[in-house]
């Protein structure tokens, strides 16, 4: 049994929370200069050149990507053989937002009650908390702040199995051209297909974890994430909503087996400050 | 600093500027524009509706829907890009009704807004979502000016040079949103 004290689960999600709202990741500049190539509309062309120029300024000058610096959701994958000293790993996580999110001058965008909205709780706590028990002896945090533009545009289908594979591109594609530029495209789309009602959610918010750019390894549900991207990008939102053929960079789906009744498909929205970063303990 | 590219306009906006925007242009903007979203939305209404004096004159200025990160150290702002516009579409018509020039933010409005902007000479500008590093380093100045209460959400007069944005709606009817006709 290897021991981790919580603090340094504090200290790990501080950091993250500074830096990855002010470091785009790589594989999402690369993408973006990528689909910067591809476009003819001029407008589009603008959009992701303020946006390139954002990626740059951001780490220079240390504002955040975003004023939204979201909502700080973290994943961690602790291994069976860890025993956590120290104090409750919600506290910690916690600890490391509220740390994080005054040092690094990130905005507060929690309100206590969802419909008295009147009290902001002030230090962008609670964290959104997702542990997994996982084999060996390390701490895994995957720190991924969620703005609410995009998040707003995600949904959840209970489709019937007759709807089928044409039934799901379908639907993810209408919804992406009904949100039209709200979101903030191009985006980064997560799917989650199969399993159950909450397990679809989770599934979707966790493909976007993925790097850009890696297709599934499973090569049917690879050629579904081609279809999907193909269908959304024929939309012609484009960045913003102005036009374009670059309304999403990346689809990632993650799918899992269900009941023989149910077909449930989940689509979190991803905007293109896709804000992640991972550490292993 | 001043870009050479993309036309430059000067604010407050006369309406004879506004009226000479067209959908889809690319320009910068300098000049004094004032932060309001939601919150500060519903008191500028209570205040109208009471008859009181709002915190600073509409006419011919711009409202930028913008809640920013706080500013670090050495900096008047912190991170301030548009928040979307359609939450503040309720209002937007009775504002641009009393003067308003000019409002920014992101993504598309209700044909309410649009039919206020032709009927008013009005414009919506778009700036980029998720530019808040570019765009909070183009804004020189910034000033709280009333409800600091509402952190955020407080209304600021900033002063922004070469900020750049994208006309949406234009007095004319048109637009720059794939899937939208131009007004009648």
């Amino acid at each position: 049994m290897r021991e981790i004290d919580v603090a340094r689960i504090t200290d790990a999600v501080a950091e993250m929370a500074m830096r990855s709202n002010v470091e785009l990741p790589g594989d999402v500049v690369e993408a973006l200069r990528a689909a910067r190539e591809r476009e003819s509309s001029e407008i589009a062309r603008e959009v992701l050149d303020q946006l390139l120029l954002n990626a740059g300024r951001a780490r220079e000058t240390r504002l955040p990507l975003c004023q939204d610096t979201g909502v700080a959701v973290v994943f961690i994958d602790l291994g069976r053989d860890v025993h956590l000293t120290g104090g409750p790993l919600q506290e910690a996580v916690d600890e490391g937002v509220r740390r994080g999110y005054e040092e690094g001058y990130l905005r507060k965008s929690v309100v206590r009650d969802p419909l008295d909205r009147s009290t902001n709780t002030g230090d962008n706590t609670p964290a959104v908390v997702h542990t997994r028990l996982v084999e060996g002896d390390r701490c895994t945090i995957h720190f991924a702040p969620k703005g609410g533009g995009s998040e707003n545009m995600s949904a959840l289908w209970m489709l019937t199995p007759a709807q089928g594979r044409e039934g799901v591109v379908d639907a993810i594609a209408a919804q992406i051209g009904a949100a039209a530029g709200m979101p903030c495209p191009p985006l980064v789309l997560g799917v989650g297909l199969g399993g159950t009602f909450e397990l679809s959610a989770l599934l979707a918010k966790r493909a976007l974890l993925r790097p850009l750019g890696e297709p599934s390894e499973i090569e049917q549900v690879a050629e579904l994430e081609r279809e999907i991207l193909e269908a959304v990008n024929e939309t012609g939102v484009g960045p913003m909503g102005l036009g374009g053929q670059t309304t999403a960079l990346a689809v990632h789906v993650e799918r899992h087996p269900c009941h023989i009744a149910s077909l449930p498909l989940a689509l979190n929205v991803q905007c293109h400050a896709a804000r992640h970063m991972s550490v292993a303990l | 600093m001043r870009s050479e590219v993309h036309r430059q306009i000067d604010l407050p906006l006369s309406e004879e500027d506004a009226c000479s925007l067209q959908a889809g242009d690319v320009v910068r903007l300098t000049g004094p524009v004032y932060t309001a979203r939601d919150a500060a939305h519903e008191r500028i209404m209570q205040l109208i509706e009471a008859g009181e004096k709002l915190p600073f004159d509409l006419d011919g200025q711009v409202i930028y829907y913008c809640g920013p990160a706080p500013a670090p150290p050495g900096r008047p702002i912190g991170s301030a890009g548009p928040t979307t516009s359609y939450r503040m579409d309720t209002y937007a018509p009775a504002l641009y009704r009393r003067g308003l020039r000019g409002t920014i933010g992101k993504g598309n409005r209700s044909s309410r807004v649009r039919h206020a902007l032709k009927t008013h000479g009005g414009v919506y500008f778009v700036a980029v979502g998720g530019a808040g590093a570019l765009l909070g380093d183009r804004i020189r100045s910034a000033e709280v000016i009333a409800w600091p209460e509402l952190g955020p959400e407080a209304v600021r007069r900033l002063h922004v040079e070469d900020f750049p944005v994208i006309v949406g709606y234009d007095c004319h009817g048109g637009t720059a949103f794939v899937g939208e006709k131009p007004l009648e």
